[in-house]
């Protein structure tokens, strides 16, 4: 047993000694799913020769939209088991473990290129950026804020849809989150709203879909069913690219596919091209 | 009231010879005028609006339509309805508010159609503008849940200023098939689903997303329609008043605050 151990630690030594000497080389990558290439993953986690779009965590991406990445808000706000859910609350406390949040979203408010704005995102590692209590609160709160310094605000989705531990309380969020958008659209506010992978069920079927202007990430899958429910009912292969961001283009259901690297710049844009608001009397 | 399981009030919820949503229109409203089509691209069988008057007074009416067998559900893709039917429910909507009318909505359906051609014509964008729609519409907005109510395509019609449930009408934030598929890839773990997932009337009015229960007559619904509609007939004529007697901007506000506390 002690000669098993120690040979093993000695291994382990070895392999580190080895890693250490090559420290200072490129770290070699797995292959980028979509060419195959093992290149680098830019700081905006794309594939340094094709742009593959790998996912992101809801931090970085305000981090690198926000200047200086903003202010976070609405850290605190609890998640909740209403249905008393076997292992649900395992399953949140190792989510938190694995992302440094809460719940599956971030807020922040701060500015791009010097605009004002309230940005929301949400998180696809944790619970695959599910929408229950917490996150429908969040992105709630986002919107009322947004309203009431009257700033432009910006969501960009990544999730699965209802989050189902929670139930029927998830659904009553698609119906909170709809709410809060029609009062910040008719007291004239600006929602841009950005489609990434995955956008699916009731994040489709409800905030992320009433963007004033919506953008959405190159191969990102945006729909309400996902691929495999459809596949089931209708009995058939879904050919390649249903659902994708190019196909929400297609038909009618995205303004632009932007880049990941060229987001911020396209917001610039976006954002002049709709002037501040008089302040609220 | 009988103890009845989760899993067996999905099952009464669903029951065949349940009334449908016409049958609702038939013995409580009078002079219905069905409006089909959403004015875009088509007229969805699985969704119907119309104008009827109840009890004098002019109402919009919508209501997922179920089959009664095999052939009558594939009429209407089994009560599923598409991006065309919640286009025209939007169209109702607008309507029943120009012309101030209160809108009832009849909710019966597993879910929204999870189709290839519904993704191809938006179905997100359907159910999410439904709930734009609903959230600030200047009329009074009753739901009542008749039968199942699963997931968006459920809550497309039920965003409402009062929430209506037989008391053997579920609703739940899916099928509970859907549900076992989702979380323990086993959709034949329905039962079990049913039972964690609290999707009764029972469950509903306890958590604040259901006001009012209306009881079932002892022997079931199909066998005592007469006294079924009898009292779902009081309960609108209340809420109706009650609702009628609000002006608009407080009852754009109780319906804001409804929904934004869960």
């Amino acid at each position: 047993m002690d000669n098993i151990f120690s040979a093993f630690t000695n291994r382990r030594r070895v392999l580190d000694a080895l890693k250490n000497t090559h420290r200072s080389r490129v770290p070699a990558e797995p292959p980028c799913p979509s060419c195959g290439q093992s290149a680098a993953i830019t700081a905006l986690r794309l594939c340094s020769k094709c742009g593959h779009h790998y996912a992101i965590s809801a931090a970085l991406r305000l981090d690198k939209l926000l200047d200086d990445g903003g202010v976070a808000l609405f850290e605190d706000i609890p998640s909740r088991d209403p249905l008393n859910f076997p292992a649900y609350g395992e399953k949140l406390a190792a989510a938190r473990e694995k992302t440094g949040l809460g719940d599956a979203y971030c807020v922040r408010e701060g500015a791009i290129s010097g605009r004002r704005v309230i940005a929301a995102a949400l998180e696809p590692e944790f619970m695959m950026g599910s929408m229950g209590t917490a996150v429908g609160e969040a992105v709630t709160r986002a919107i009322e804020r947004a309203g009431a310094l009257r700033l432009p605000l910006i969501i960009i989705s990544a999730s699965g849809g209802a989050r189902m531990q929670e139930g029927m309380f998830s659904l009553m969020q698609m119906a909170k989150t709809s709410a809060a958008l029609r009062a910040f659209s008719d007291s004239g506010g600006l929602f841009i709203s950005i489609l990434t992978n995955p956008t699916t069920g009731g994040v489709t079927a409800s905030f992320a879909s009433l963007g004033d202007v919506t953008l959405a990430e190159p191969g990102a899958l945006i729909g309400f069913a996902g691929p495999r429910v459809i596949e089931q009912t209708i009995g058939a292969k879904l050919p390649a690219g249903f659902q994708s961001a190019q196909f929400q283009l297609a038909h009618g259901f995205v303004d632009a596919i932007v880049p990941r690297d060229q987001l911020r710049s396209a917001l610039v844009r976006l954002l002049k091209l709709h002037p501040e608001t008089a302040a609220a009397v | 009231m009988s103890a009845m399981t989760a899993h067996e009030r999905v099952k009464a919820a669903r029951a065949p010879d349940r009334p449908r949503v016409r049958a609702y229109i038939a013995d409580l409203f009078d002079d219905f005028f069905e409006t089909h089509g959403d004015r875009l691209a088509g007229d969805d069988a699985a969704l119907l609006c119309g104008v009827a008057t109840f009890e004098g007074r002019p109402v919009t009416v919508a209501g997922n339509v179920k089959g009664i067998d095999l052939d009558s559900n594939l009429a209407v893709n089994f009560g599923m309805a598409g991006p065309d039917g919640y286009r025209k429910l939007q169209r109702a909507a607008r309507q029943a508010e120009k012309f101030r009318r209160p809108l009832v909505t009849f909710i019966d359906t597993p879910g929204a159609s999870p189709t290839a051609s519904a993704e191809e014509r938006g179905q997100g964008e359907a159910i999410a503008r439904c709930l734009f729609e609903l959230s600030g519409l200047k009329t009074p907005i009753i739901a009542v849940l008749t039968g199942e109510g699963g997931s968006g395509g459920a809550l497309a019609l039920g965003l409402a200023d009062r929430v209506i449930m037989l008391e053997n009408s579920v609703y739940s934030v899916l099928s509970p098939e859907g549900f076992a598929s989702i979380l323990w890839k086993d959709a034949s773990r329905a039962e079990e689903a049913a039972g964690v997932m609290k999707l009764t009337a029972e469950d509903l009015l306890a958590f604040g997303m259901a006001d009012e229960i209306v009881r079932e007559p002892p022997g079931g619904v199909a066998a005592n329609r007469t006294a079924l509609m009898r009292a779902l007939r009081g309960v609108l004529r209340r809420t109706l008043d009650e609702l009628c007697a609000l002006d608009t901007q407080t009852l754009l506000a109780q319906r804001y605050e409804k929904y934004r506390k869960f």
